[in-house]
């Protein structure tokens, strides 16, 4: 029953990082272009600097 | 356009407060055309920003867009169309229409999905080992906890999640009507609020499991349809956009300046070169030519204009460089009186109530009676309130419409992906059921059956060296028939060599003058030793010094699959009809070569209309297939209408889908889709009403917890989503129609 204690916390927590990271990924439109993306990754340009 | 230019200033901000006094920026999206691969887009992201100005450029290949952000004051949007133009892309500034909204409401619906999938991840989690301990030696506290924590989970997150049904419930109650979403929203309210109750007490009868669960499948299903709906009106707007082309402005002083074509105002001097489509309704103030008006009146033949006549939006200047002024658009008697039809055709076709919608009007009514029915029963046996209502609540989630709700957007998401493979893309979100019913398809004649482009029809009686003179002065030329005559000396394999000196005069011809004396390429009446009277539509003729006259006679070529497509309609059965505003003969030329008995020519935009208004008073259901803006009234009252991606924008506003590419089969490939996913969208729901049929008599009978109704619930709609995914690769035929009149 202890282990009760901290593992449901702990599911809770790990799907809730889940829901928050999806919930990231649509407010900065990630799923906006989802054919693009595949593309982008394999394209040779320098596209992951930082922003100026 | 709001959430752009906050963007811009969202950006502006990085540059530190010294910048951020100067530099502005402003956002456009632009529609692109022919962007297909990574390779495009890395190309025109790069050819965006070596434009001064740019600071950022994005490209979203789903959407064929790119997003540019600019300073305003050393760029603007038509240098950035220009350079896209240059590096082989043709852009066009998005229209932005309600694009923004349906997006917006797509990634809101998205979102709560997320939440209750996650939800219903943890709660199913927790109820699992509820109903494994029930098995074993799980503990009251430990199911009580258990239920606790489920309770936390799901009611926040069916608060937050159900509220597109909800709110949608609501609605429909103040306007005194049931919908699909009244019973849902019962369901689901009723079982968590019960669910809660029971939780308080401790006893075991919790069921948050199944009102997540339910929340969950339903968004799904809401989600997908509108997904359908966005990518379509995307579709449509980007259509629309490469449609709007920019225009050389004259200003006072004479010099000229490019425009996006929305910012035309009456009054203003329009500029249009060879070739080009003119911009605005308007008058010539300034030189003689010839323009072709197919996409308007359907008329294949180019017409001379003179200073002082009148131009229509869309129509091609052919053989002279002339200055327009624009006049207000309602000026024009044209425009006025199909926009005066369009208005009444669809007020005429009204509100057309879809498929599950006419289903929940028999479903929601009965899924009332039979919950409250299985409550009363079990109260005047004498079982107590709330075991009456845990029955009851497992009538209403076992009825749950999810083959509403989930299979006919599945079968939707399908069916348009599909045609969209197939080069037909989907505007009216209602158009595959419309399009469905079809027993009757009426065609139009030029850019539909045809392909609008002349070609030369008595190219064996030419011989090669008056084809090869004709065509060094035809290549001066882009009048139609001047382009028929080079693709004839072209698919003869001769060399064409330009003429030197040609001069093109407006409604008569081509001339050369060369060593043996002028040469003339042109209407009969222009040519000598030719009587007018040989003349007629249709023709041209080519006249040298010291030599007999040769005449050149064109058809507009029907396009290769035409025949095809109408043999293989009329075998399924369909009628088929050919309606056209050009003249009588032309038109009986194409009824003949395609195989379409009944036709009629030179018939007026109400014309069509009123044989329109025959066929639907006959009990027919009218697919309208046309393009010209001549076409768009017939397009906006058929029950139906598909239009040729070439076709005049007024007209593919109206239709309810575009296709593209040189061929008719696209038509032939919409019916039987649409027809295909009716039949199984009826599939689907016979898989929810035999599941149904078998499931709601034992919940009556109080055999089915809420919790095993879900579960079942769940497979049904699995099963379901499945059959539509079938839609994808199945082989289709057309099947006959004839027996449904």
């Amino acid at each position: 029953m202890t282990a009760l204690a901290w593992l449901i916390p702990c599911a809770l927590a790990l799907g809730a990082v889940g829901l928050v990271a999806f919930i990231w990924a649509l407010n900065s439109g990630q799923f906006q272009d989802l054919e693009g993306s595949g593309w982008r990754a394999i394209s040779d340009d320098e596209d992951d600097k930082p922003r100026p | 356009m709001d959430r752009a230019l906050k963007l811009g200033v969202a950006d502006g901000a990085f540059d530190g407060p010294a910048a951020r006094a100067e530099v502005r920026s402003e956002t456009v999206s632009l529609v692109v055309e022919n962007m297909h691969c990574g390779a495009c887009m890395t190309s025109i992201e790069r050819c965006l920003k070596s434009v001064p100005g740019v600071s950022e450029a994005r490209v979203n290949l789903s959407a064929r867009r790119a997003s540019a952000t600019f300073d305003p004051a050393r760029v603007d949007v038509q240098v950035l169309i220009d350079a896209l133009g240059r590096a082989g892309f043709r852009a066009a500034e998005a229209v932005e229409a309600r694009g923004d909204q349906d997006v917006a409401r797509a990634d809101d619906l998205l979102r709560r999905l997320g939440v209750a999938g996650f939800a219903a991840a943890n709660v199913m989690l927790l109820s699992v080992s509820v109903w494994a301990g029930q098995a074993s030696d799980m503990d009251k506290a430990a199911a009580a906890l258990f239920h606790w924590l489920s309770a936390l989970i799901a009611m926040p997150a069916i608060a937050y999640s159900a509220q597109p049904f909800f709110r949608s419930a609501i609605d429909a109650l103040k306007g005194r009507r049931l919908n699909m979403d009244v019973p849902i929203s019962l369901g689901i309210s009723l079982a968590t609020i019960m669910s809660f109750y029971q939780t308080l007490r401790g006893t075991s009868h919790v069921y948050f499991d199944a009102a997540i669960m339910l929340t969950f499948f339903l968004l799904i299903g809401r989600y997908l349809d509108q997904h359908v709906r966005v990518r379509a009106r995307g579709a449509a707007e980007n259509l629309l956009g490469l449609k709007s082309l920019g225009a050389l402005v004259l200003d006072e002083d004479g010099t000229a300046r490019r425009v996006s074509a929305r910012a035309l105002a009456p009054g203003m001097k329009v500029q249009v070169a060879v070739g080009e489509r003119i911009p605005v309704d308007g008058r010539i103030v300034d030189g003689v030519t010839d323009v072709d008006a197919s996409l308007i009146t359907g008329e294949t033949l180019p017409q001379a204009v003179g200073k002082g006549g009148t131009v229509h939006a869309g129509t091609v200047n052919l053989t002279r460089p002339v200055v327009v002024e624009a006049t207000a658009t309602d000026d024009s008697t044209l425009l006025a009186e199909i926009a005066r039809l369009m208005q009444a055709a669809e007020q005429g076709r009204g509100q057309y109530v879809r498929l599950a919608d006419r289903a929940a009007r028999q479903y929601a009514p009965a899924v009332h009676v039979l919950g409250a029915a299985t409550f009363i029963g079990w109260m005047v046996f004498g079982a107590g309130w709330e075991l009456s209502l845990t029955h009851a609540i497992a009538v209403l989630i076992i009825t749950c419409p999810c083959a509403l709700a989930l299979a006919v957007p599945a079968v939707q998401v399908t069916a348009t992906s599909r045609l969209f493979g197939k080069g037909v893309i989907l505007k009216a979100a209602d158009g595959l059921e419309r399009l469905a019913e079809v027993d009757t398809v009426v065609f139009d004649k030029t850019g539909t059956l045809t392909r609008g482009a002349p070609v030369l029809s008595n190219a064996s009686a030419i011989d090669d060296a008056t084809l090869a003179e004709a065509a060094s002065l035809a290549i001066a030329s882009r009048h139609p028939y001047s382009k028929a005559v080079l693709m004839a000396a072209d698919a003869r394999g001769i060399d064409v060599r330009p003429a030197e000196g040609v001069t093109e005069v407006p409604g008569s011809g081509l001339s050369a003058m060369g060593p043996s004396g002028e040469r003339r390429l042109g209407s009969a009446a222009w040519i000598d030793g030719v009587s007018a009277a040989h003349g007629g539509a249709g023709s041209l003729w080519y006249g040298a010094a010291g030599r007999a006259p040769v005449a050149f006679h064109f058809d507009d070529a029907v396009r290769a699959d035409a025949p095809d497509v109408v043999a293989n309609l009329r075998r399924a059965g369909y009628g088929v009809y050919l309606i056209s505003g050009d003249r009588e003969e032309a038109v009986q030329r194409v009824a003949h070569e395609v195989g379409i008995e009944t036709w009629q020519g030179a018939v007026r935009p109400d014309g069509k209309i009123a044989v329109l208004d025959a066929l639907k008073a006959s009990g027919r259901k009218v697919l309208m297939v046309g393009d010209g803006l001549n076409d768009a009234p017939a397009l906006a009252a058929a029950h139906a209408s598909l239009s040729p991606s070439s076709a005049a924008d007024i007209s593919q506003t109206a239709a309810d889908a575009v296709f593209q590419g040189e061929e008719l089969g696209p038509v032939l490939e919409a019916i039987k889709v649409a027809r295909a996913s009716q039949g199984m969208a009826i599939e689907n729901f016979a898989i929810a009403l035999a599941y149904n049929a078998v499931s709601v008599p034992m919940a009556m009978a109080g055999h089915v917890t809420p919790l095993i109704a879900a579960l079942a619930m769940s497979l049904s709609s699995i099963a379901v989503t499945l059959n539509a995914l079938r839609l994808k690769t199945a082989r289709l035929r057309l099947s006959f129609v004839g027996g449904r009149r």
